[in-house]
C-alpha cells in the first residue's frame, strides 16, 4: 500500500523550502537537532576560513536581496556597514511582521530560531559588529519563547559570547519586544523603539549603514533575509544564485491565504508564475467562485488582476505594475469582492498605524479615507476618484518613510485594474460586486420564492413580510442590509441583491 | 565549544541521538507541528496524547517532539510519523483521539491509517 507523501501533495510538489527547511522538521527548542542538521556549520566556517570581505563576497555573489520587502542587495548592504569604521556596529534582524495576513517570520522565528541566531552572528563577523538585537513583536510570544531559549542555548556552548570559535570574534544577541505599532517595522523607527524612544521614523539619509541604532553603524534585515544566510554561507552563492531569475534570487515564502483551496505558508522559486501559485499549489478558488486579483505586499502593496495571471513572481516584475512582493502576504479574492471596498480596508489600517510625524501622511492618509467613505457611501463624483489619485501620488512622494510612501499603494493599484468598479460607483451608485451596503437592496425574487419563511424568521429586523407558501417581500424602509435572509435562503436562493 | 572539531562531534552525537536509542535501538520520531498556527488548532493535546500513549504503551523507540509549523494551515493539528526505513508519513485534522488509533496501528502494528493521512484529504 502506498501512502502518499506530504512533498507529493500539489500543495508542496512545486514548493522548494530553503528558509524553511528547518521549519516542520526539527525541535525549534533543541540546539542538538539545530547541530544535526548543519547547524552553526556556516558560522564555523565563516570564523574559521573566511575573511569579513570574503563572506560579503559571497553574499553579493548569490544576488539574496532583501526579504523584508525593499528588495535590496543584502551583500551590499552589509558592505556599506562593513565600510564605516566606528567604536561600535550593530546587527538588527526585523521581526516586527506587521502586514495583515502575513506570518513568515513568525513561522521561521518558531520553526528554526537558531538559523535566525546563527545568521546575526555571520553579520556580525562579516560587517565588524559586536552586538545584536532582534526586534520582534510582543504578540509572537512563542517565536520570542523560543528565541530565548535558543539564544541561552548557543550561549551556554560559546556560539554566542567572547572569542567564538578561538576566532577572537565576540558577539552577544538581546531581544526587543515591539509594542505593536506598525510603523516601528520600518527601520529607522524600529532603531529608534530599540533606543527606548517613541517609534517614529527619522529621515534619510544618513543611512542606518552609516548611523544607525544608537548613532552607530548598523545593519538591519528581515528575518527570512537572515535565515537564507547560513546555507549561503555554507553551500556556497551559486546554488543559490543558480535558482530564480536574473535579478531576483532564491527562493520567497508566502503567506497565501483569503479565498482560496489550500491555504498556508508556501516557499517557491522566484519567477514562478502566479497561476502556478493560485491554480496548483493553492488549488483554485473554492465555491465556485472565479479569481479576480491577489492582494501582495499588505497595505503597502497592490494587487495583481487575473490579466497577470502568468507573471513571473519576482521583485522586478511586480514593481513593474505597480505592485511589490512586500514581505510575503499573498491574499486571494474572488468574484464577491469590491476592490473600492478593500482599498477602504487597507487604507483604513494605515490610518490607524500612522505615527504622525509627517503630515502627509497624517492628514493625507486621513483625507483619502474621507474620499473612499463618501465613495462607497454612494455619494463619490468622478472629480472624487481624481482628487483621490492626486492625492495619493502627493503621499507618495512627500512623505518622510516607507510607511506613508506605500501607504497609496492599495488605493493605486485598485484605480490602475479596477477603476471601471470606481467609476460605477461614482456614476451609477453601483457597487458592481454587491458589497458595498449604501448601493444595494436585497430583494426577493417571487418566481423562485417557495415561502418557506426562513428569510422572515431570521430578520433581525422584521422587515420580511409574506404568509407561508407565499413569495415573500422585503420592506427596504426597515431592512438594514445585513445579509441574513441571503444567507438563509441558500436552497432556492430567492433572495438577491440589486 | 571552540573548534569545528567540535562542532562536527556534536553534530554526529546529535544525529545518533536522533536515530538510535541509548540501547542501540532504531527511533521512530513522531513530529507535532506545533507553532502558533498549530497550537490554535489544538495539536497541544495531540502532542500530550501521543506522548502519554507512547509511554503507556512502553514504546521506548518512539520519541515524540514538537516542531514549528509544518505548512498547510487548513489542515492543522499535523503529525508526522517517520520509522526507520520508510517513508515520512503525515497524520492531518489530528485529535487525542485519533492518536490512540495512530498509536495502536501505526506505531504499535506497523501499519498506516491511511485515511488520517494528507493523501486522503487533498487532491
Amino acid at each position: 500500500m502506498a501512502v502518499k507523501p506530504l512533498t507529493d501533495t500539489e500543495f508542496y510538489k512545486k514548493q522548494t523550502r530553503l528558509a524553511l527547511r528547518n521549519c516542520g522538521v526539527i525541535d525549534p527548542e533543541s540546539i542538538e537537532e539545530y547541530f544535526a542538521v548543519d547547524g552553526y556549520q556556516a558560522l564555523a566556517k565563516a570564523l574559521t576560513q573566511l575573511t569579513p570581505e570574503q563572506v560579503i563576497q559571497i553574499m553579493k555573489d548569490s544576488g539574496l536581496r532583501g526579504r523584508g520587502g525593499g528588495g535590496f542587495p543584502t551583500g551590499l548592504k552589509w558592505s556599506f556597514t562593513a565600510a564605516n569604521t566606528a567604536d561600535q556596529k550593530y546587527v538588527v534582524c526585523n521581526a516586527d511582521e506587521g502586514d495583515p495576513g502575513a506570518f513568515m517570520d513568525r513561522s521561521v522565528l518558531e520553526g528554526d530560531p537558531h538559523a535566525i541566531v546563527e545568521a546575526m552572528a555571520i553579520c556580525g563577523y562579516a560587517t565588524g559588529a559586536a552586538v545584536g538585537y532582534i526586534y520582534v513583536r510582543a504578540e509572537y510570544p512563542i517565536a520570542v519563547k523560543r528565541l530565548e531559549i535558543a539564544i541561552a542555548a548557543a550561549k551556554a556552548r560559546g556560539l554566542l559570547g567572547k572569542n567564538i570559535f578561538g576566532s577572537g570574534f565576540d558577539f552577544e544577541l538581546h531581544i526587543r519586544l515591539g509594542a505593536g505599532a506598525f510603523v516601528c517595522g520600518e527601520e529607522t523607527a524600529l532603531m529608534t523603539s530599540i533606543e527606548g524612544n517613541r517609534g517614529e521614523p527619522r529621515p534619510r539619509p544618513p543611512y542606518p549603514a552609516v548611523k544607525g541604532l544608537f548613532g552607530k553603524p548598523t545593519t538591519e534585515n528581515n528575518v527570512e533575509t537572515f535565515a537564507n544566510v547560513p546555507q549561503i554561507i555554507l553551500r556556497g552563492a551559486e546554488p543559490f544564485a543558480a535558482m530564480g531569475t536574473e535579478k531576483s534570487k532564491g527562493s520567497k515564502v508566502f503567506a497565501l491565504g483569503g479565498n482560496i483551496k489550500n491555504t498556508g505558508l508556501v516557499e517557491i522559486p522566484m519567477g514562478t508564475k502566479l497561476r502556478e501559485v493560485i491554480e496548483e499549489i493553492g488549488g483554485g478558488i473554492p465555491n465556485g467562485h472565479t479569481f479576480k486579483a491577489v492582494q501582495t505586499g499588505g497595505p503597502s502593496g497592490g494587487c495583481i488582476p487575473a490579466a497577470y495571471m502568468d507573471i513571473e513572481i519576482d521583485y522586478d516584475n511586480l514593481s513593474a505594475i505597480g505592485c511589490m512582493i512586500g514581505s510575503g502576504g499573498m491574499i486571494v479574492m474572488d468574484d464577491s469582492k469590491c476592490m473600492v471596498d478593500i482599498a477602504r480596508f487597507f487604507l483604513d489600517f494605515t490610518v490607524d498605524e500612522s505615527c504622525g510625524k509627517c503630515s502627509p501622511c497624517r492628514i493625507g492618509t486621513k483625507r483619502m479615507l474621507e474620499i473612499l467613505d463618501k465613495i462607497i457611501a454612494g455619494n463619490g463624483t468622478l472629480e472624487d476618484v481624481d482628487k483621490l489619485e492626486e492625492l495619493a501620488y502627493h503621499i507618495k512622494e512627500n512623505s518622510l518613510c516607507g510607511l506613508g510612501q506605500t501607504a497609496p499603494n492599495p488605493v493605486l493599484a485598485t484605480l490602475r485594474f479596477f477603476r471601471d468598479e470606481y467609476i460605477a460607483h461614482v456614476t451609477e451608485h453601483r457597487c458592481p460586486a454587491g458589497v458595498c451596503k449604501a448601493m444595494l437592496t436585497y430583494k426577493i425574487d417571487p418566481e423562485k420564492c417557495i415561502g418557506c419563511t426562513l428569510c422572515a424568521r431570521v430578520c433581525p429586523t422584521g422587515a420580511i413580510n409574506g404568509t407561508v407558501k407565499q413569495p415573500h417581500v422585503i420592506d427596504p424602509e426597515k431592512c438594514i442590509k445585513c445579509g441574513a435572509c441571503e444567507t438563509a435562503c441558500k436552497k432556492v436562493h430567492a433572495v438577491y441583491r440589486a | 565549544m571552540t573548534t569545528l572539531a567540535e562542532l562536527n562531534a556534536a553534530k554526529d552525537a546529535a544525529l545518533a541521538k536522533m536515530t538510535k536509542t541509548g540501547g542501540g535501538q532504531e527511533i521512530t520520531r513522531v513530529v507535532v507541528g506545533l507553532a502558533t498556527c498549530g497550537i490554535a488548532a489544538g495539536a497541544t493535546p495531540v502532542l500530550k496524547a501521543f506522548e502519554e500513549a507512547a509511554q503507556a504503551a512502553e514504546l521506548s523507540n518512539v520519541r515524540v517532539l514538537q516542531t514549528g509549523c509544518i505548512g498547510m494551515c487548513q489542515f492543522e493539528p499535523i503529525a508526522e510519523i517517520t520509522a526507520p526505513g520508510q517513508p515520512k508519513v503525515t497524520y492531518v485534522n489530528m485529535t487525542a483521539e485519533k492518536v490512540k488509533e495512530v498509536v495502536e496501528k501505526h506505531l504499535k502494528g506497523g501499519s498506516v491509517i491511511e485515511e488520517y493521512t494528507v493523501g486522503a484529504v487533498t487532491d
